[in-house]
């Protein structure tokens, strides 16, 4: 009998070890209690794939190892999902002799790390590089292997691999209980009933120190780190042509300006330490907006004006105690398996790490890891219609004249990739919900932020998953676009009063 | 289409190409046609009539028809005519860019169900419309819920596909699109909490706060600002605070108000993202392009009308810039345009001011705003000596100029003011 695998968590690492434990001879199940994969600490990320020479390998020797294989596995993974990243390399940038020590100690670390190409510069080398950096700038540390991915994006392609190669996906499906015996892990209590799993794999981002305690383990909690960012329109100016930040502190890599994959600004994050129990709290706030916006100042010239954002948001990070990764196979319950606390830099280690799960699963489970025959490591991102040629697009019209519909004027979307971003929500089992939408296709992503487009959009979702318009969500339960036809509440209203 | 028609149509000249099929385009496109011009309206959206379609109050077409009709009926008949015209209309037309080729041709690229092709017209009106804007623009922070609509978008639910957004609803801006929501809000049965305007007097025309605030019993707040939106899934209140003269939040002036619904209306900007590719010239203080009195641009045979040109208070001005449009591209095409133009300039109190260039030639009409009220105000352009008395002017509502021929004659340019009448 295969053994099966139960991986808790939809973000990029519980995605990355379905996808690399998909190769194997195994029955895999990953399990995530949102509607849609990528959706907790992933999808608020300033999306960069780090070098590697931010990590102490002296405090942190995984963090450290991780980062730096993560960026080059990244590299061809991204080639074979189809995933779009971009390599401008990052800039740290000294403002004050204190600054420049600060670079010199980085330098070092990412010599020890194995980093290439690091070199410190001077203000005119700067300028080359990075036409929007402050004067203030008296140095850098110039990072040429730093590279940029979306992070859902990354998600979903590796979710979207992992099930072409068999493994199963649970969305909507939360953890309830673990249940254990004579040592051993016997499976999950989830909303949807009990699942029988021979090992679990925790990858449950902030709530990682909650699942492992209904394994027993709970030595360790998990902090709620939140980061608010803004994210600009596609025409604000100037935007940075590297990846750009001040000389870290001991809490954070500090406030960062990158022009994403998809073109637009982005600044943040903050670093703010919640309580325990604010695993929830995803608001934005003026104070640490404002914050943000004196940061990038002080590093940048000029920023564009504050009525070209598009987008103001937050994400919590999970923090574990002294920033360390708890990557671990336990004897007791036999089975059970934490990769927990996966702070930055997660999403450019999440690859090497879901290869260090696989290894730990062989030597410490002594589970036969035997490769079975006919993996795909390949997957087809979506078609964008806005990126394709005239003669490309027209073939497409051709085919399927709902590629012919825009439906989203400012990322110029059409109706047929919504139908296909619908496609691949059902295959993946996901909710059909407007943001899964949004990160598929892009649309509402733009200039109006969906005034223009939600209804329209939210129509096609209606048609195509057979749910009244009102119904229609915008992530999940609880989130209905509408409250219901207006005259049905009436006539209710009137009936009952 | 197929193949074979797009290469019919790549091979015709349009003298007008339309882009946009609201008031101002269908407007501009009919005296095109009437003026014997060969036109094509390209609109993005299922059907023509733009915004007025779901606009079922009455308060249209009081200018243009002479009548107070509703949205759909202001619609109707311009779409009517158009009908009766036979102008080509294309909808789920989206219009991907505009190349200016020369002085007497353009290229349009379209995406339509039936294929992508290129349109080649002499003359463009852009009558795009405009966008409303978001929380995010205006600064609002907190939780990222369902339950925040734009205005308009509140609207199309409503009157378009007949959905309730929800039932006790906060309304930002106080602009006739905020009022005239906050009243359809209250005739289907929903509670407005409150509408919240950041300056100290009601953003729209006075007849609306009357007919859609006071008859309702609906709060107005004026100096207040929404500064936070809070729920866990859906919007379950808003922060809001009193804001000073500069519009920033006072300290300690909070207040909360539950609610499950927040509609915005918190302005709007004209929708020129194509014709900025195409670099013209943009008005800072309309945000639209900047026009001679023929609604032209910067660039020779493009056009704009409607809220794409300027924001304006009523769709009868952006149906009259439409035609103003289709006149000037006639001259255009039979090489008629005037060459010597007098720009027109911001004087005292006024934020915007348009068309920005007048030939001197013919009677023109001037679209203005203030940028303060002012009681017993007088509107002048004191190099012609022509003085306008008005009770009130306000922001909210545009002040309208009509300069005679005579009077503008001869002159080099000319400033718009508007002074305190004592």
């Amino acid at each position: 009998m295969k053994k099966s695998v139960a991986i808790i968590g939809g973000g990029i690492a519980g995605c990355a070890i379905a996808r690399v434990l998909s190769k194997y001879d195994l029955d895999i199940h990953l399990i995530e209690k949102e509607a849609d994969v990528g959706w907790g600490a992933t999808k608020a990320n300033t999306s960069i794939i780090h070098p590697g020479h931010e990590e102490d390998a002296a405090i942190h020797p995984l963090r450290a190892k991780f980062c730096v294989e993560g960026n080059r596995i990244w590299r061809k993974w991204a080639e074979e999902m189809d995933i779009p990243v971009s390599w401008p390399g990052e800039l740290m940038i000294a403002l004050d002799d204190g600054g420049m020590e600060t670079l010199e100690h980085y330098l070092k670390l990412g010599e020890k790390n194995g980093v290439e190409g690091l070199e410190i510069m001077g203000r005119e080398e700067i300028k080359k590089l990075e036409p929007n950096v402050n004067e203030n700038a008296i140095a850098a540390l110039w990072a040429p292997a730093a590279g940029l991915i979306e992070p859902w994006e990354a998600c979903i392609a590796l979710a979207e691999n992992a099930a072409d190669n068999g493994a199963k996906m649970h969305l909507n499906t939360e953890v309830k209980g673990i249940a254990v015996g004579d040592g051993k892990l016997r499976g999950l209590e989830t909303n949807r009933g009990f699942m029988k799993v021979d090992v679990a794999i925790n990858a449950a981002g902030l709530f990682a120190d909650e699942i492992s305690g209904m394994a027993g383990i709970d030595d360790f909690k998990i902090c709620p780190r939140k980061g608010q960012y803004y994210l600009f329109s596609d025409d604000a100016m100037p935007k940075v042509k590297r990846i750009v930040h001040m000389t870290p502190t001991e809490k954070t890599k500090g406030v960062y300006a990158v022009t994403t994959v998809e073109g637009n600004l982005m600044l943040g994050p903050t670093a703010e330490d919640l309580d325990f129990d604010e695993k929830e709290e995803r608001s934005t706030t003026e104070e640490g907006l404002d914050y943000i916006w004196e940061n990038a100042r002080k590093f940048l010239a000029s920023l564009p004006p504050r009525n070209k954002v598009s987008k103001m948001f937050a994400g919590l990070r999970p923090e574990p105690p002294d920033g360390k990764y708890i990557i671990r196979a336990y004897e007791s319950p036999w089975g059970f398996v934490n990769v927990a606390g996966i702070r930055s830099p997660g999403l450019t280690a999440a690859p090497s790490i879901a290869e260090y799960v696989a290894k730990l699963m062989e030597e410490k489970l002594d589970l036969r890891m035997a490769e079975k025959e006919g993996w795909n490591p390949f997957r087809k991102g979506m078609k964008r219609f806005s990126r394709l040629s005239d003669s490309e697009k027209q073939h497409l019209i051709n085919r399927n004249p709902q590629y012919g519909n825009v439906v989203c004027m400012c990322k110029e979307v059409t109706e047929g990739e919504v139908v296909e971003a619908i496609e691949r929500i059902r295959k993946l089992g996901a909710g059909i919900t407007m943001d899964s939408i949004k990160f598929r296709t892009l649309a509402m992503f733009g200039e109006c932020q969906g005034s223009f487009c939600r209804s329209r959009i939210a129509s096609i979702i209606s048609r195509e998953a057979g749910i009244p318009l009102w119904q229609v969500s915008l992530k999940g339960d609880g989130t209905e676009y509408g409250i219901g036809d207006i005259k049905v509440l009436q006539r209710r209203e009137k009936d009952e009063g | 289409m197929k193949a074979e028609s797009s290469s019919k149509m790549k091979s015709r000249t349009y003298d007008m190409a339309v882009i946009g099929g609201g008031a101002a385009g269908l407007a501009g496109a009919v005296k095109a046609a009437e003026l014997g011009m060969d036109v094509v309206v390209l609109e993005s959206g299922e059907r023509i009539g733009g915004i007025p379609m779901q606009c079922i109050h009455p308060g249209f077409g009081n200018f243009y028809y002479g009548e107070n009709l509703t949205g759909p009926e202001f619609s109707e008949r311009l779409i009517e005519k158009v009908k009766l015209t036979g102008i080509k209309c294309y909808t789920h037309a989206h219009v991907e860019g505009i190349r200016h080729v020369s002085d007497t041709e353009n290229m349009v690229s379209v995406v339509m169900p039936a294929g992508i092709t290129q349109i080649r017209a002499k003359t463009i009106l852009y009558a795009a419309g405009a966008r409303e804007r978001h929380a995010y623009e205006i600064g609002i922070t907190g939780d990222r819920v369902s339950g925040v609509y734009t205005a308009g978008e509140a609207q199309t639910l409503m009157d378009i596909y007949g959905i309730m957004p929800g039932k006790s609803v906060v309304i930002i801006g106080s602009g006739d699109i905020g009022l005239i929501m906050a009243r359809r809000f209250a005739l289907e049965g929903a509670d407005v909490k409150a509408v919240v305007e950041m300056l100290p007097y009601p953003g729209g025309l006075q007849r609306n706060v009357v007919q859609c605030l006071e008859d309702f019993g609906i709060p107005l707040l004026t100096s207040h600002m929404v500064t936070r939106i809070v729920g866990k899934k859906r919007v379950e209140r808003v922060i809001l605070a009193e804001v000073d003269e500069s519009f920033r939040a006072i300290k300690n002036s909070e207040k909360e108000i539950d609610c499950d619904t927040v509609a915005l209306a918190a302005g709007l900007v004209p929708n020129i993202g194509k014709l900025r590719e195409a670099d013209i010239d943009i008005d800072s203080s309309t945000k639209g392009p900047v026009v001679n009195e023929y609604m032209e641009t910067s660039l020779p045979g493009i056009f704009v009308a409607g809220n794409a040109l300027a924001i304006n208070d009523y769709v009868d001005y952006a149906a009259e810039q439409g035609e103003q449009a289709a006149i000037g591209a006639h001259l255009f095409i039979e090489g008629n345009m005037p060459s010597d133009w007098k720009p027109i300039r911001k004087g005292e109190n006024i934020r915007l001011v348009f068309p920005h260039h007048i030939s001197g030639g013919r009677d023109v009409k001037i679209y203005a705003r203030v940028k303060k009220p002012v009681r017993d105000a007088v509107v002048e352009f004191p190099e012609i000596d022509k003085r306008v008395r008005k009770r009130a002017v306000m922001p909210g509502e545009m002040i309208i100029v009509n300069l005679k021929k005579q009077e503008t004659a001869g002159i080099d340019e000319l400033t718009l003011r508007c002074a305190d009448g004592n």
